[in-house]
This record gives structure tokens, C-alpha cells and sequence, in this order.
């Protein structure tokens, strides 16, 4: 018998939305906004409920969402909502309760330009707020960076593995230009939802399924006994050094015989990818490493190249935010510089190209 | 076989679903495609543009600012977009409504009376259709065949009787393109 692939010309938003069905998820929870909103329209347009039984929600506001998505995430459910910049930024207090909680779920966000309501053109720079927290207290979450519409769709089933391993909430961190352009998706097979008894044998902590010989399940992020809320901490950031052990995921473009790199995530990654094609072309030794994790970061690999490499330059359209877990890599082996393009601009593949001409070969000095 | 194309021009010309039929017709003959628009207020009135490629390999940027191709229908994408054409790459446009032609010696450039044309055949629709059949001419990247798959996947199958008319304005478009020495 002969397999024909489902192949089709898909929106990064929408490979994401099919992606969340066919992974069994079980809610969707969101509020339009753009550069976003073909996810909650392309999910409205599939009629889920009869497709899968799986539930999509226009909430009132993307506080609602959020909080939607903790209660569907404390019965153990497959929850998900995504947003753009401004609405993420609203969210940041539900992501510290779910971090508080281990309350596992799949957010994403469509990053656009900012401070403030700024432009609907691709940004990178809600870096700090994503990685390094956004919300209170100690914490971190899975970060997932697709730089092309299949992993738009791919991550969506990694993100819930892994959302459901370490009990932790995975975001995909995307961004406009990614979000909007269109490119061939391979679909897998619908996976099932699962059901009510499923969820009790396998998610013994969640709030579903309470039988007279257990006891009930309290999901709360509240302990006033600070000897309780130190293990508790404690706890978490043994979760987050496992997930570092165990998560990294990067690639390497160009990088083995490498004399400059370039490092970069999402869509800056592309255009990247077509600098070190129009580099080599010039005879210039460069090479991309491309980071799929920003959390847990691969400041190993990073390591590893600093020794290797004469120039370090990172392309993230924002002021320079991923630079500096770069040079925590990089530790001072190797001069690590930042180019960025603000306020929804895309650098071009020729521009990163010179700069790097410019920061490291044309200013290099013989003895 | 790399081919890198802008296609610019006004919204509603129907410019970003030019791009897309091409981009999904591209698929069905195995090849690799990214589609890459202007979003947002430019798509209600404004001007418009996309980027396609089409390749054998691996894409890297779908976002660029050189293209093997460009394919222009008004004057501020022509004003935009003439300089960005490779040397001795393409440049394809409809004459209707430009005041300010192309100078440039060192590329091809056609012209295509896509919007004359399609008021002629009563139907502004396959304007953009026109447009592709022009392209197609110089460079015949995709097959008929693929290309009739690529409407079949974009148009909505209650559409589907409205192939044909759209294959018709291909063909009509490779008909009417024009070296644009010969334009009087």
C-alpha cells in the first residue's frame, strides 16, 4: 500500500492551530490579536468540537485566557492559548500561578514589535520577558523558537511532551514574519484526546477523577510556611536543572570548519542561514548556530565554538537581549558582538553579511 | 533551481493570492516554496507586496531584499523595486498606470497589458492570472499541469468551475507579454 503524504501550503498560525488538534488537544483559549489571529480563526473555521470534541474559546480578554488555561491545565487536560507581544505581556501574572502550580500547558506567542502597542511588524524583542521571566518569583519555562512553518507545526507535539514530562509550561516563541508567511507543512496523523480514566492513571496530581480513596487534589501556589515554600522552590529549580540536562536543542549550520558565527534564532536564523550561503559564496568562513531551546540555553555548545571561532556576531531583531546568555557562554574566549533591527524591521541576509565583514574581517590587524 | 520573486503592486489587485496559487502549484511539482507577505493596513487599500521562492533546495531566507524576479503593477512598487532585481534577472509589469518606466539596462524587462486585457475578457478577477501566464512565459518553472492542482488547492471547491477561466487568462498571459523594447 502506497502512503501518500499530507502535504500543504500553510500560514506559520495556522500550521500551529492544526498542529494543536492533531497533537489531542483538548482546549484553546485566546483573544485575537495581530500578528496572531489566524490561529483563533483558522481553529473557529475547523469546527473542533465535531472534528475532535476539543473546545476553542474566544475569551473576554487575555487575563481570562490565561486563567481559562489554568483551570483546564489543573484537571490534567491538554490546554493551550497563544497571544502577540501587548496580550502576552497581560498574561504574565497566570504564567508565574501555572509556574507556582507545575501546571503543564502550551502558550505562544506571536512576537511583534514593541514597548507599548508599537507595530504589528516581526520583533525578537520579548527575549528577557520570555526567558528570563516576565512574571514573579523564580521560575522558568520551556522556550521553543520555530524558524520555519513545519516546526510551527512540529513543536506543537514536542511542546506538550515535554510540558507533560517536567510538568512545566512550553512556550513558542515565534514571531510575526513566522507567524504570517506561508510554506509547505507535512501533517501527521490525528492523535486521540484522552479521555477521563486516561488522565487519572497518568496524571495522578490533577484535579480530575476524585474517587472516595484519595484524597483531593489541591493545586495552589500559596504555602505561608516559608520552610514549605523553600523545598517547594527548591523543587522547582531541580525540575529546571533537569530540564538544562536534558532539553538543549540547537543546530549547527556551516559551523565545523567555521572562522566567524553567526547566532541567531526564529526568523533572524533564516536570513542568517542565506548570509552564511552568500558569505561562503565570498569565500568567508562562516556559520550559523541556530538555537531551537532558549531555555534551557545551549551556552555549551556556545562554549565549545568561542574556542574555535575568531567572531561571534548575534543577529535578534531587538536592542540586544540573546547577546548576553551568549557571552555568558562565551565566558571571554571570543569577542561576541550584537546586530539588531528595531521596530518591526527585518535585517536583510546582505546587511548581517556586512556587518560581520565590518566587525571582524575588514578591521582585523596583521602582524 | 533557486528562483526568488517579489510580486508588488496595489491591494486588491490580487497580488497575495498570485502568490500563493504559484507557491502551492510549486508543491505539487516537488518543489520547496515560502510565501512571505506585507500584512496588515497595507492589505485593506494600500500597496501590497509578496515574496515567493521556489527551489530545488532548502530555503534559507524567505525574507530578502534581491530577487531574481520582480513583478510590478503600480508606480510606487516600481519606485520601490526596480533597483532590487538582480543584475541580469527579470522585471515584469503592466504599463497601466505607470508614468515612470523602468531604466534600468542591465536586466530583461517585459511589459504585460494585464489590467487592458482583463477588461477586455469582462473580468477583472483573472487580472492577477494574466499576470502569472506572463511570468510563466519567460520562465516555466512550473508545469500546466501543476499549476491547474495549484488553483484546485486554493480555490475553494465551490469555486472550482472557475478553473478554466483562470487557466484561459494564463495562457492569455503568456500571449500578450511583450519585450519592453517593442512597446509603443
Amino acid at each position: 500500500m502506497t502512503k501518500t503524504k499530507d502535504i500543504r501550503l500553510m500560514k506559520g498560525n495556522e500550521a500551529f492551530a492544526e498542529g494543536i488538534i492533531r497533537a489531542g488537544c483538548d482546549g484553546y483559549f485566546g483573544y485575537p490579536i495581530t500578528p496572531q489571529s489566524e490561529v483563533l480563526e483558522y481553529l473557529s473555521a475547523q469546527k473542533t468540537k465535531e472534528r475532535t470534541g476539543m473546545v476553542v474559546l474566544q475569551a473576554e480578554s487575555e487575563i481570562a485566557s490565561i486563567h481559562m488555561v489554568y483551570g483546564g491545565a489543573a484537571c490534567g487536560k491538554r490546554v493551550v492559548t497563544s497571544s502577540s507581544s501587548p496580550g502576552i505581556s497581560l498574561m504574565q501574572e497566570g504564567f508565574s500561578y501555572l509556574a507556582g502550580t507545575e501546571l503543564p500547558c502550551l502558550l505562544m506567542n506571536v512576537v511583534r514589535g514593541g514597548p507599548g502597542l508599537g507595530t504589528i511588524q516581526p520583533s525578537q524583542s520579548d527575549y528577557f520577558q520570555t526567558v528570563k521571566g516576565g512574571g514573579h518569583g523564580d521560575y522558568k519555562m520551556i522556550v521553543l523558537a520555530p524558524a520555519s512553518v513545519q516546526e510551527m507545526y512540529d513543536f506543537t507535539k514536542l511542546g506538550f511532551d515535554l510540558a507533560f514530562k517536567y510538568r512545566i509550561q512550553v512556550m513558542i516563541l515565534s514571531d510575526g514574519a513566522i507567524g504570517q508567511m506561508m510554506e509547505k507543512v507535512e501533517l501527521d496523523k490525528q492523535l486521540p484526546r484522552l479521555t477521563d480514566e486516561e488522565i487519572i492513571k497518568k496524571y495522578p496530581w490533577a484535579t480530575t477523577g476524585k474517587t472516595a480513596d484519595r484524597e483531593r487534589n489541591i493545586i495552589t501556589s500559596l504555602d505561608l510556611n516559608p520552610a514549605k515554600q523553600e523545598i517547594m522552590n527548591r523543587k522547582l529549580q531541580a525540575k529546571f536543572k533537569r530540564v538544562e540536562e536534558n532539553e538543549v536543542r540547537f543546530e549547527n549550520i556551516h559551523c565545523d570548519d567555521a572562522e566567524y558565527i553567526f547566532v541567531a534564532y526564529g526568523s533572524s536564523a533564516r536570513v542568517c542561514e542565506k548570509a552564511v550561503q552568500l558569505g561562503r559564496a565570498k569565500g568567508i568562513k562562516v556559520g550559523l548556530l541556530r538555537l531551537i531551546t532558549l531555555f534551557p540555553f545551549p551556552y555549551e555548545e556556545v562554549a565549545r565554538l568561542s574556542k574555535q571561532v575568531e567572531g561571534i556576531l548575534t543577529i535578534e531583531m531587538s536592542a540586544g537581549q540573546m547577546v548576553e546568555d551568549v557571552r555568558l557562554g562565551a565566558n571571554g574566549a571570543v569577542r561576541v558582538e550584537h546586530y539588531g533591527r528595531l521596530g518591526g524591521i527585518i535585517p536583510a541576509p546582505e546587511e548581517v553579511l556586512n556587518v560581520l565583514e565590518e566587525t571582524f574581517i575588514k578591521t582585523k590587524t596583521y602582524a | 533551481m533557486t528562483e526568488e520573486i517579489i510580486i508588488a503592486g496595489f491591494g486588491g489587485q490580487g497580488i497575495l493570492s498570485m502568490g500563493k496559487i504559484l507557491a502551492y502549484a510549486g508543491i505539487m511539482q516537488d518543489k520547496e516554496v515560502s510565501w512571505f507577505p506585507s500584512y496588515g493596513p497595507e492589505m485593506r487599500g494600500g500597496t501590497a507586496n509578496v515574496t515567493v521562492i521556489i527551489s530545488d533546495e532548502r530555503i534559507s531566507s524567505p525574507i530578502l531584499n534581491q530577487f531574481d524576479t520582480a513583478i510590478i503593477l503600480n508606480q510606487q512598487s516600481m519606485d520601490k523595486f526596480e533597483s532590487a532585481v538582480k543584475k541580469g534577472g527579470l522585471l515584469i509589469y503592466d504599463p497601466n498606470g505607470i508614468t515612470r518606466h523602468p531604466v534600468r539596462t542591465d536586466i530583461d524587462i517585459y511589459t504585460v497589458d494585464a489590467a487592458y486585457e482583463s477588461s477586455r475578457m469582462k473580468s477583472s478577477k483573472v487580472f492577477n492570472m494574466i499576470v502569472l501566464g506572463a511570468f510563466l512565459k519567460i520562465k516555466p518553472l512550473i508545469d500546466p499541469e501543476h499549476m491547474h492542482q495549484g488553483l484546485e488547492k486554493c480555490l475553494p471547491s465551490r469555486h472550482h468551475g472557475l478553473i478554466i477561466e483562470n487557466e484561459k487568462a494564463i495562457e492569455k498571459g503568456k500571449e500578450i507579454i511583450l519585450p519592453k523594447y517593442l512597446m509603443n
